[in-house]
């Protein structure tokens, strides 16, 4: 049985039936990691010895007749997020050696539910970037193709997910971390409305914008993760106070007649000609196969959104970032004088990518330019976010591409950051506004390379958002090719 | 939009960073060329704009202040890089 191969509903399925125990799936799951991901380079860490522990501990709980909804699932969780007694590196130098002894609410969510934890995936350093490669560690590969990136920030977790590692994983998404990479390797990726989901024990990179969420190989298995993360959180005053509905049974929603809205600003220049084309086939089939309408609309503020987040996210960057001062945690270069230790620890330990938006956020916020660039990025993030609900009250949903080309080559936008950050354009603005946006995919290039489609809806439409991806993903059935690797 | 070395220097130190000349140099630009992009916001008349620093329509949020259950001093101290008697140790302050 090539138990890699099937998403997580299915390995549940089984193992509720008995017919392959967590023990067994795991050990697969750690023999196939060990093989190949040598080549592929999605974990930083592997847990093997507390995966093994965790699963023998789901088959007694099953053979005792305990019920857990994700008992004995394998998944992994992206390096960003705290674990308890297991490094939690965000793949900086800084915080190389750091144990957290405390679990992430996600995670605890997680673990009560029966999951197994197979290790800690790569990502950019502190989740800034777009293609892994800022990771301080080694950049990962696109199972696709390893010569491209997975993109980025949770390139890790979708790589992981992409070559048959595990069927779920953990990222966050602060301008397109889960999305864009998620289109990059071919699999899903759900950045929930902001709130939806507890930051508690997510290192913090751009707290207004970063969002937990799933990375899967089908929108079902979105449903499912989502399900048992999801919810308010007394440790975090910013999730939202929100009943968590049942995403499984939403799936079935009937979705007949509602209206999609195909922004003209996602179309334009810049945009690869083969990701248009696959993303108007898809229109198609959401029109001619699932009956849905399709109207062109504006959402006219979109040119500024790239400006807009790379002030706002360096701002709040730069501030969650000053706690990396070599006295609590993390690493600690020695010097004579307080000021002199921050700013050799500092220095020796952020990689370019930080620093650099650790000075473009402190330049931003200090005196005499917080009006100019903060205030101004703040208030046109309000026309950005007022672009999405003047289209929610005309449609339901607005879908367009994921990322402006399929997965690039390995080095090629290393030294041009403006040009990394532009492969984030359609997906930055759903951050902006807080919305819903799911990556799925919805084809493949000439040369091979998954193709993504976005589809956006208001805050709090999961139920309906991943209906509609899930009635999308049935008609092609692209969940069931596999890269060889 | 140009970026003067002191100016870089400046910035550096409010964030606690320090670089070498050949960084300086690049920064400078970089930062030059990503705030040279960031001047499009100007196009926009924001003068009557609402900033928005939250996503969602959340105000503050209280909870009655009971004693709970925290960290035991000796897990929170276990990530420091130097620590004595419960507390963090750093480099000597007053001179």
């Amino acid at each position: 049985m090539e138990w890699h191969k099937l998403p997580l509903a299915a390995q549940l399925e089984k193992l509720r039936a008995g017919e392959v125990e967590s023990l067994a799936l795991t050990r697969a799951l750690l023999e196939r990691i060990k093989e190949k991901d040598s080549r592929i380079k999605a974990f930083l860490k592997v847990t093997e010895e507390e995966a093994l522990a965790a699963a023998e501990e789901a088959d007694r709980k099953r053979r005792a007749g305990e019920e857990r909804p994700l008992l004995g699932l394998p998944l992994a969780i992206k390096d960003n997020i705290c674990t308890r007694g297991i490094t939690t590196t965000c793949a900086s130098k800084i915080l190389a050696n750091f144990v957290p002894p405390f679990d992430a609410t996600v995670v605890e969510r997680l673990k009560e539910a029966g999951a197994v934890i197979l290790g800690k995936t790569n990502l950019d350093e502190f989740a800034m970037g777009s293609s892994t490669e800022n990771s301080a560690f080694f950049p990962t590969k696109n199972p696709w193709d390893p010569s491209r990136v997975p993109g980025g920030s949770s390139g890790g977790s979708a790589a992981a997910v992409a070559a048959g590692f595990c069927s779920g994983a953990l990222g966050s998404d602060t301008g397109g971390s889960i999305r864009q990479p998620a289109s990059f390797c071919g699999v899903v990726g759900l950045k929930p409305t902001y709130g939806r989901v507890s930051r508690y024990g997510l290192v913090a990179f751009a707290s207004s914008l970063d969002q937990i969420g799933p990375l899967t190989r089908t929108v079902k298995d979105a449903a499912l993760l989502l399900q048992y993360i999801a919810g308010h959180d007394p440790k975090d005053s910013t999730s939202a106070p929100e009943e968590v509905p049942d995403y499984l049974a939403a799936l079935k929603t009937d979705l007949k007649g509602k209206k999609i809205g195909v922004p003209k600003e996602y179309f334009g220049e810049g945009l690869d000609e083969e990701v248009r084309q696959k993303v108007e086939d898809a229109l198609r089939i959401f029109r001619e196969e699932l009956g849905l309408e399709t109207k062109e609309i504006s959402l006219p503020h979109t040119p500024y959104a790239v400006a807009t987040y790379y002030i706002i996210a360096p701002a709040e960057a730069s501030s969650n970032l000053a706690r990396y001062d070599g006295v609590k945690y993390g690493l600690r270069v020695e010097a004579d004088d307080l000021i002199e230790m921050y700013k050799k620890t500092r220095s020796q330990g952020f990689g370019p990518e930080v620093k650099r938006r650790i000075m473009i956020g402190t330049y931003a916020l200090s005196a005499g330019y917080y009006d100019a660039y903060y205030k101004k990025a703040s208030q046109v993030r309000t026309l950005i976010a007022r672009d999405f609900e003047e289209a929610f009250r005309e449609v339901d949903f607005i879908i367009g591409p994921v990322a402006p080309t399929p997965a690039f080559k390995l080095e090629e936008r290393v030294d041009d950051p403006l040009k990394m950050y532009l492969s984030d354009i359609y997906t930055i603005s759903v951050n902006l506004a807080g919305i819903v946006g799911l990556s799925l995919p919805c084809g493949f290039s000439k040369e091979g390379l998954p193709v993504g489609l976005q589809i956006m809806g208001p805050h709090f439409s999961e139920p309906q958002t991943l209906a509609l991806g899930h009635q999308f993903e049935e008609i092609l059935k692209l969940y069931e090719k596999y890269p060889e690797i | 939009m140009s970026i003067t070395k002191e100016e870089v220097i400046h910035v550096a130190h409010l964030a606690r960073l320090e670089f070498s000349e050949e960084e300086l140099e690049r920064f400078a630009e970089q930062l030059a060329d990503i705030l040279s992009y960031v001047e499009k916001l100007g196009e926009l008349d924001t003068s009557n704009v609402e900033p928005t620093y939250h996503a969602l329509k959340l105000t503050n949020v209280f909870r009655e202040d009971e004693v709970k259950e925290s960290l035991p001093t000796e897990e929170a101290l276990a990530n420091a890089p130097e620590r004595e008697n419960g507390f963090f140790v750093v480099p000597k302050v007053i001179k």
